[in-house]
């Protein structure tokens, strides 16, 4: 295989583009920056100048708000300009190859471009083709990673929890489409993390998931039994009422987050959840509101973590 | 025109031959006896082999000229070595008139670079609904039917197209896949694809499908080729037919043999097939049943794609390879891995595949048609782009280094290619 294609020669991060192959000390270099950034997020100004005169380009060829209005405010507190295109809407749809869209901004003089795409290693492609000093960080591609989502959710662990050495993670719901559950998963397994579950129905439990490392429960009660981390994942409207689930109400029923099932998690336990939720059906509005959740807490770390990916991929 | 290829190491997979000798050409086929030759052509160090015979090489004419012309594939064939190639219905439009096919073939004739042996189309535009008029393509020279990659979602169809094709003796060519069960898929449902965040396509999509065709094959009669067999399962289950007498004959991709999922690295749209590169075990269950003739032949599946259409992410990006420059390379590779002889190695990629398609090519004995390739099966062949003749420069194997170079092809007693 080749070299990992997010480092450079000195091992260092030039892009972030998934958080499988990361090391060890990388992960926790990219938290302990979050963790410095996170007093700037509480400070009257809330700028320090480290990407003054850079230009980050968000590049989102799937629609989304909030990962990219993080990216946005993550940019502007390292005191970048930001350029916000919605490629889905303008020139994707005039039949411009994507290469052809991003040399095109590499032309406008881009120092940082954060990708979202909905094929699965788009990223990797625009990674192999942009100059040596760009950098190309991963916003979601397809199902197959969300990193910063990932950081995020590490970060939000580590600040409730401390010890990764000692924790049961459950990952509940559609594993099969989710990015966001594939980073988490490498993240949890480098720092350490001896237990992690992934809970749902074989309809959204990808083949062979086994080889990442992770137990797999399909009875979410049992999968539940001891955890300290329970992270509920979204599911998309149009999975529902088709041959990979009924209804959404017969999800709830089964992989639903109720008040009544987290009882079985550990007594300490703390809820996440990427957003954005879809009360009732993957989560109950008591549990999402309730005293074990972070969900917003998340949010806020996302912004810090956010600043650090792009300060460190930046500085390389 | 009388030719003398001298000294060179005759390698005939169908007698089993194997030694230093003179091969003689006269009229256009082999000769026994040696009258004063027009030329002589020195092939000491030289192996002089049968001209191979790829039972799968698109050549994207008519309709996608873009991507590739006669000429272009035409020169790259026996550029390869490949002296006659049978090509997919697969043009656009498909091949499912006698007219596109007489056209095709007049126009590989006026080339007269590798024989030429179109397959037709089973329905009508590929659509899987109407059968086509296989008597009149048959008289127009094509020389079995197939769906190439297109489905045939409905079984009706596929029983009475068996049916139909058997009452005139018809040879039928088809991929053993459930289009269903494949749909959205790009990859082998398994770690890799997991891991990468593909769309799967499982194992068992090639098995069912296979195990409705046995059926029909039973009910029918039909002889039937499978094209591009990919798991270890479907090995199993042709071998259990082929020990129930089952008029049954399969080949595999070359790059199946030797490439697995976890060559897509990290997202090597190269690797992007169809069939998808499955596990390391069905690749050497594949590799192992070339070798013991459960898979009667390698094919190079020759897929000419234009780099627009593989620069683009993975799921995005147009499936197939470059082939007809590889076919012998990787044949070698495969042999010398398998640690077979020569013989039997190239046994799968010409004596074997001539018997699938019924001619007399594909083997060194007076009489049979003077379709010779000489190589020098130790010589390095950088696989570059500009190596390649082909319009076609998508390969997994860029950048490697394979051995094999063809000095000469020969067809019909005619030199087509000198290096």
């Amino acid at each position: 295989m080749p070299r990992n294609p997010q480092l450079n020669a000195h091992g260092e991060l030039q892009h972030l583009l998934s958080i499988e192959g990361l090391p060890r000390e990388v992960l926790l270099q990219i938290l302990d920056t979050a963790h410095s950034f996170a007093g700037v997020t509480e400070r009257d100004i809330k700028k320090v100048p480290l990407l003054r005169g850079k230009s980050v380009f968000n590049l989102f060829f799937e629609a989304s708000t909030r990962t990219r209005t993080t990216f946005e405010i993550a940019a502007k507190r390292l005191s970048a300009d930001v350029i916000n295109l919605n490629v889905a809407v303008s020139s994707q749809s005039k039949g411009e190859s994507l290469l052809d869209t991003v040399a095109n901004l590499s032309a406008m003089q881009a120092d940082l471009f954060v990708v979202r795409h909905g094929s699965s290693g788009a990223p990797y492609l625009i990674a192999r083709h942009v100059k040596p000093h760009e950098h190309v960080i991963n916003a979601g591609d397809g199902r197959h990673a969300h990193p910063t989502q990932g950081l995020l959710d590490l970060y939000t662990i580590r600040h409730y929890k401390k010890d990764f050495a000692r924790l049961t993670v459950a990952i509940v719901g559609d594993v099969l489409h989710s990015r966001v559950a594939r980073s988490l998963v490498h993240g949890l397994t480098t720092l350490g993390v001896p237990e992690v579950r992934v809970i749902g129905p074989q309809t959204l439990i990808p083949a062979g998931v086994g080889a990442l490392g992770v137990h797999v429960f399909h009875d979410m009660r049992a999968g539940l039994k001891g955890c300290d981390v329970v992270v509920m994942l979204r599911v998309q409207n149009e999975r529902m009422d088709g041959a990979l689930l009924p209804s959404a109400q017969e999800f709830f029923r089964n992989y639903g987050l109720t008040a009544e099932k987290l009882a079985l998690a550990a007594p300490d336990a703390i809820v996440m959840h990427p957003g954005p939720m879809n009360r009732g059906v993957e989560i109950d509005s008591s549990v999402a509101d309730g005293p074990h959740s972070v969900i917003l807490p998340q949010v806020t770390f996302g912004i810090a973590v956010r600043m650090a990916v792009m300060s460190i991929v930046a500085g390389n | 025109m009388k030719i003398l290829i001298r000294g060179g190491r005759v390698v005939d997979p169908a007698s089993g031959r194997d030694g230093v000798g003179d091969v003689f050409v006269a009229d256009g086929v082999i000769a026994a006896a040696a009258a004063t030759p027009d030329r002589v052509i020195e092939a000491g160090g030289l192996v002089v082999a049968p001209g191979l015979v790829d039972l799968a090489a698109r050549l994207r004419e008519p309709g996608l000229e873009y991507r590739a012309t006669l000429e272009s594939e035409m020169e790259a064939a026996v550029a390869g070595g490949v002296t006659s190639l049978a090509c997919p219905p697969d043009t656009d439009p498909p091949l499912d008139e006698p007219g596109l096919v007489d056209m095709l073939r007049r126009r590989a004739g006026a080339l007269a670079r590798a024989r030429l042996y179109p397959v037709g189309a089973l329905t009508v535009k590929l659509a899987g609904e109407r059968l086509t008029e296989m008597t009149e393509l048959a008289a127009a020279g094509c020389v079995a039917f197939s769906q190439a990659n297109a489905p045939l979602t409905d079984t009706q169809v596929l029983w009475r197209a068996l049916q139909y094709a058997a009452t005139f003796g018809f040879r039928v060519w088809l991929r053993a896949e459930d289009p269903w069960l494949a749909k959205g898929g790009v990859a082998h449902d398994g770690e890799v694809a997991t891991r990468l965040g593909l769309a799967g396509i499982p194992a068992f999509a090639e098995t069912s499908a296979l195990a409705t065709l046995l059926e029909l094959v039973r009910a029918t009669g039909t002889r039937l080729h499978v094209c591009r067999l990919s798991t270890a399962a479907a090995v199993g289950m042709i071998r259990a037919a082929k020990a129930e007498g089952l008029p049954v004959t399969c080949d595999v991709g070359i790059h199946h043999v030797h490439l697995s999922d976890m060559d897509l690295g990290y997202f090597d749209a190269q690797c992007r097939l169809q069939p998808p590169l499955r596990t390391q075990r069905d690749r050497d269950a594949l590799a192992a049943a070339l070798a013991d003739g459960t898979v009667d032949c390698a094919v190079s599946d020759h897929t000419p794609v234009d780099e627009d259409h593989k620069q683009l992410p993975f799921d995005e990006a147009e499936p197939g390879a470059t082939g007809l420059e590889l076919l012998l390379p990787l044949a070698l590779k495969w042999g010398r891995e398998r640690k077979l002889g020569l013989a039997a190695a190239l046994a799968r990629v010409t004596s074997e595949p001539a018997r699938v398609l019924g001619v007399a090519t594909g083997r060194i004995a007076p009489g049979a048609p003077a379709d010779l390739v000489l190589f020098d099966p130790e010589a390095p062949l950088r696989v570059t782009p500009q190596a390649l003749k082909s319009q076609g420069k998508n390969s997994p194997f860029l950048g490697y280094e394979l051995a094999g170079r063809v000095r000469a092809t020969l067809v019909a007693g005619q030199v087509v290619y000198e290096a």
